[in-house]
């Protein structure tokens, strides 16, 4: 198995509005808290230590390009 | 000329140099200072470092003397999080760790090294310079009568985290410093804590650190406290501050006012550390073994017990060289074996470190979501790290490892040390599987008889309902099936064992041709 990259959401635009709306009311460092519960509880939930891995190079390399 | 010369009487120089002398060698060891080391330092005891005390004679000693303890548990304030078994399954002679007093650890060898008249120990010889050709080296010792000359065919050193050989031989020890102070405290008192390994992160009676509490024997514990970088570590060892932290602690431990036990403090210490490893662990002739060579943090209690299997490592290859059994070469299958050993100790002492002592405001936001998460969840409790406690490295890649060309369903890969297992002597007395095996190599072959001209002890295995002889003494009754199991054994399956206990070569069938080429391989004679 490898990282899925393609269109994958059953609801994409639900998912992003509840993600935003999950952050509400909450400060920086609440909302740096609330993402690394998540990060860590979607880590587990794909397992697969090699898809992890493609995805934290994805994100990283994300990230590179976003800032110069 | 001696053959060798040990520097540094703690715990690796004597397991070293007892070792050897069992072999037959005639050893001279140095030590700068006079026996036993102050305070208790190193007090957790491997399963791994009890077998091979074991063999060097003084492992029921320790263990009679020791707290044995298998479980730990992690608290988070002022709630259990989890807890762990180190060493879940029944079957094996000796427990995970034992607690006990370095002190103790080396008295008791000291008194073991002290029975062997081909071991010369030396206190208060303290060595001043170091030099070598490709012949010999050439040591300048400092002694109570003067000053001395030595010269030996190799010398290892085992002199500690500020090795002075090192240091004269201009080479380095290099890695991480943490930028942490721990306070680290031995306590006497009569207390009710069980004994296992109880570790809180941010407890109510120390907060936003952690703390460590490990019972000891004599009715000592151990007790670490995480300071912090800030923390003043000459106003932090002072008994007026330590005081009121141990109290803090006894007293939220207490059912009530009444049962805060009375305390004296024993020892303490304010220490940092440092994962680090010299980048080779041979320099010619010199040999480095234990915390001369890689230094590792507490937490894990993977310092002295890789330094015993460091010693361990280097004894029977240094006794196979001075015997013309192997080329000189062999023994830098010492310094890459204990250096990839070396590596998995700092990799987990530095896990766990990373993890008690978070080293970035990113690594604290992660650090703190494992443990809130922890308290729910089971997934997140294997990522919650109060350090990974020593189990001896398996030596996968070793170059003295035969490679397997057939197929097994067992842990037993060539380079891991071989699991002990209950088992009945023909002639009827029930002992273990590690005090069998001998000081040389053993082939333990399962179901099938087998005599060999070569220079190997054979171990015959049966199952419990075989038909044996109770007058052959290399028959071992498989009395719980536990070496079946933790072998994947089939009749012929045999396993070729190192003389430090590591599993080096198997087969479903052995034949005399691949058992020599195996023992070639291990000795380092075809390399």
């Amino acid at each position: 198995m490898s990282l899925i990259t393609t269109p994958n959401f059953s609801a994409a635009d639900d998912f992003y509005e509840v993600l935003i709306n999950a952050h509400q009311d909450l400060s920086i460092e609440e909302s740096q808290a609330f993402n690394a519960r998540l990060v860590l509880l979607l880590a587990n939930h794909i397992g697969s230590f090699a898809v992890l891995k493609e995805a934290l190079q994805a994100a990283r390399k994300m990230e590179s390009k976003l800032t110069p | 000329m001696h053959p060798i010369v040990i520097i540094g009487a703690g715990p690796v120089g004597l397991t070293l140099a007892i070792d050897l002398a069992q072999r037959g060698q005639n050893v001279v060891l140095l030590n700068k200072g006079k026996l036993t080391a102050s305070g208790s330092k190193a007090i957790c005891f491997s399963k791994r470092s009890l077998e091979i005390f074991d063999r060097l004679g003084c492992g029921q000693r320790m263990v009679d003397k020791g707290v044995s303890w298998n479980v730990g548990r992690v608290f988070l304030k002022d709630k259990p999080l989890y807890g762990f078994d180190l060493l879940p399954e029944p079957g094996h002679s000796r427990p995970a760790f034992i607690n006990l007093q370095q002190y103790y650890v080396e008295q008791y060898l000291a008194e073991r090294a002290a029975k062997l008249p081909n071991l010369d120990i030396r206190w208060l010889h303290k060595v001043t310079a170091i030099s070598q050709t490709d012949d010999a080296t050439t040591l300048t010792v400092e002694t109570p009568e003067g000053s001395a000359t030595l010269q030996a065919q190799y010398v290892v050193a085992c002199d500690g985290s500020r090795s002075t050989v090192r240091q004269l031989m201009g080479l380095e020890s290099t890695g991480r410093v943490f930028q942490d102070r721990f306070l680290i405290a031995d306590v006497k008192m009569t207390a009710e804590f069980p004994t296992e390994r109880w570790f809180w992160f941010d407890p109510p009676f120390h907060p936003n650190q952690s703390v460590l509490l490990h019972r000891q024997p004599d009715n000592v514990w151990r007790i670490d406290f995480q300071l912090g970088w800030d923390a003043d570590p000459e106003e932090e060892k002072k008994p007026e501050r330590i005081i009121p932290r141990v109290k803090a602690l006894l007293a939220y431990g207490a059912k009530d006012k009444k049962s805060v036990p009375d305390f004296t403090l024993e020892w303490a210490s304010v220490y940092t550390f440092a994962c680090q490893r010299m980048a080779s662990f041979r320099h010619g002739r010199v040999l480095f073994a234990g915390d001369s060579a890689h230094g590792v943090s507490p937490f894990g209690a993977r310092g002295a017990n890789s330094g015993i299997q460091d010693a361990e490592n280097l004894a029977w290859k240094l006794d196979a060289v001075l015997r013309d059994q192997a080329p000189d070469t062999l023994l830098n299958s010492y310094a890459s074996e204990r250096e990839y050993a070396a590596d998995e100790n700092i990799r987990n002492s530095t896990r766990a470190t990373d993890f008690i002592t978070p080293k970035s405001a990113i690594s604290r936001v992660f650090r703190d979501a494992v443990l809130d998460l922890a308290k729910d969840y089971p997934f997140a409790r294997t990522l919650v790290n109060s350090g990974r406690l020593s189990v001896p490295a398996t030596l996968h890649g070793s170059e003295l490892n035969n490679p397997d060309e057939d197929t097994f369903a067992s842990r037993m890969v060539p380079g891991s040390v071989a699991l002990d297992a209950p088992v009945q002597l023909a002639d009827g007395t029930v002992s273990w599987l590690l005090p069998q095996l001998q000081d040389g190599f053993t082939l333990m072959v399962y179901g099938a008889a087998l005599t060999t001209s070569l220079p190997c002890q054979v171990l015959q295995i049966e199952a419990q309902n075989a038909f044996t002889n109770p007058g052959q003494t290399n028959v071992l009754i498989d009395h719980h099936d536990l070496i079946a199991q933790r072998y994947d054994m089939q009749p012929g399956t045999a396993y070729l064992i190192r003389p430090d206990q590591h599993v080096c070569a198997r087969w479903r069938q052995v034949t005399p041709e691949k058992l020599q080429s195996a023992l070639d391989l291990a000795l380092g004679r075809s390399i």
